[in-house]
């Protein structure tokens, strides 16, 4: 593979797939460098039931067809590596991945989304399948008649938490703040479900079991006062966090970690593009990162064209 | 009832029995077509290639025969699909449960398969 390429795009979720698609249609020489699964975020939702044209589809099979219409129109993608070293300031940027192989671009465009955020508390590496879940839909059913504990009081948590109670005989909230921030009607239902209670200004700080989880330790925040409870099952929905470790220092981001950008996916390095859940915003939606994508993709076309005119006067 | 993957699929107790008396290593994914399994599949079928010692195969979670699996001892305390299971010579040597990086994939091939 040629080394070189117009267009450069770290990260295969909705946004990414958008650029691409869009990028290669227009015959500008596109490659994806993906960390991880391609789909992002997207493979992780089990039904999209929003997307516009679509009546229902799976997150798999929504990202499936980005990837193919990409690959259709000649953009290369690579997937499950790591980029370990970016060069982002002049007309060539660099990307060196994991194999030590560079890829180099007249723009990068950065979509590598955002992750699930997890608690950092001791234990929870360890009791990850073991008692410790992510997706209801996935594990709820091994939980049946259990005693559960979910943690959040976002919509995620609290809509999961009311859909748990067909499996679980118990299911305990537990927040971190006095108040909920989900939507009303989330919180309503789930404070009128009476398999359901809460625990409110509370935190897990310790996961404990032997071969699977049978405790974990909270922490009243507000008295600092701990205790001891019995759990079967922890599934915990506390948001998400951009992708966007590898960038500190290198491009600018927000307190939040998230990457800044105006409204044409610019960041604050010319030739460098954002979209995605990597960028700030307030709503993070396949719809919003394809509309992401697409700018990005458009005025990074632009760019590219401008930069490839302005050399052949040159020449 | 086969999962949408290009990986080989196993949907009987009859393949389970050939896919790992007819390769010294394998790895199968007991799961569904899931958000916590895809990136697990995903992984498997990029890393067909470049293992080529190792047999990649997976499983429908829900399908009877899938008993092979979940049934496991190594699998008891498990409660999170997909579950994975790493046979060599015909024996587990190493199960794990819930979605898995490349990197944790590849550190139990390594190790227990060598590369």
């Amino acid at each position: 593979m040629d080394n070189h390429f117009d267009s450069i795009i770290i990260g295969a979720g909705a946004a990414g797939l958008t650029a691409g698609i869009y990028l290669s249609r227009a015959k500008v020489s596109t490659l994806i460098l993906n960390e991880g699964t391609v789909g992002g975020q997207l493979v992780l939702t089990h039904e999209v039931a929003n997307y516009p044209g679509v009546e229902h589809v799976s997150g798999y099979e929504l990202a499936r067809t980005m990837k193919q219409q990409a690959i259709s129109f000649g953009c290369k993608i690579r997937s499950n590596l790591k980029v370990t070293s970016l060069q982002l300031e002049g007309e060539i940027k660099s990307v060196e991945i994991n194999n030590k192989e560079t890829f180099t671009a007249h723009s990068v465009i950065i979509a590598t989304g955002g992750k699930s955020r997890m608690i950092g508390a001791p234990g929870e590496a360890e009791f990850k399948g073991r008692g410790i879940s992510y997706c209801a839909t996935c594990d709820g059913d091994f939980f049946q008649d259990k005693e559960i504990i979910v943690v959040g009081g976002g919509n995620a948590a609290l809509e999961e938490a009311v859909s748990l109670t067909k499996y679980a005989s118990k299911v305990t909230i537990v927040h971190q703040f006095d108040h909920f921030q989900a939507f009303e009607h989330y919180s309503d239902e789930a404070k009128k479900n009476e398999k359901i209670n809460f625990i409110m200004e509370t935190k897990i700080t310790q996961f404990m079991g032997d071969e699977k989880l049978q405790s974990v330790t909270l922490e009243h925040i507000p008295s600092g006062d701990l205790s001891e409870m019995k759990i079967d099952g922890v599934f915990i929905f506390i948001g998400y966090v951009p992708n966007t470790e590898s960038l500190e220092g290198i491009i600018a981001l927000n307190p939040n970690k998230e990457i800044i950008v105006n409204s044409n996916m610019e960041t604050n390095i010319t030739g460098v593009f954002a979209a995605g859940d990597s960028i700030v915003k307030r709503f993070r939606q396949v719809t919003t990162a394809v509309a992401d994508g697409t700018i990005a993709a458009l005025v990074s076309a632009d760019y590219i064209n401008n930069i490839k005119k302005q050399s052949e006067v040159l020449v | 009832m086969s999962l949408k993957t290009n990986l080989t699929h196993i949907e009987s107790l009859e393949d389970h029995k050939s896919v790992i008396e007819n390769n010294e290593n394998v790895m199968v994914c007991c799961g569904r077509m899931g958000p916590m399994c895809i990136p697990v599949y995903d992984v498997m079928e990029e890393l067909e290639n470049e293992y080529t010692n190792i047999k990649f195969a997976d499983m429908p979670f829900d399908s009877p025969d899938a008993r092979v699996i979940r049934d496991l001892a190594e699998c008891r305390n498990f409660s999170g699909l997909p579950f994975t299971v790493y046979y060599k010579n015909g024996k587990v040597v190493k199960a794990t449960s819930s979605i898995q990086t490349r990197d944790q994939v590849t550190s139990i091939l390594d190790e227990q398969f060598g590369k």
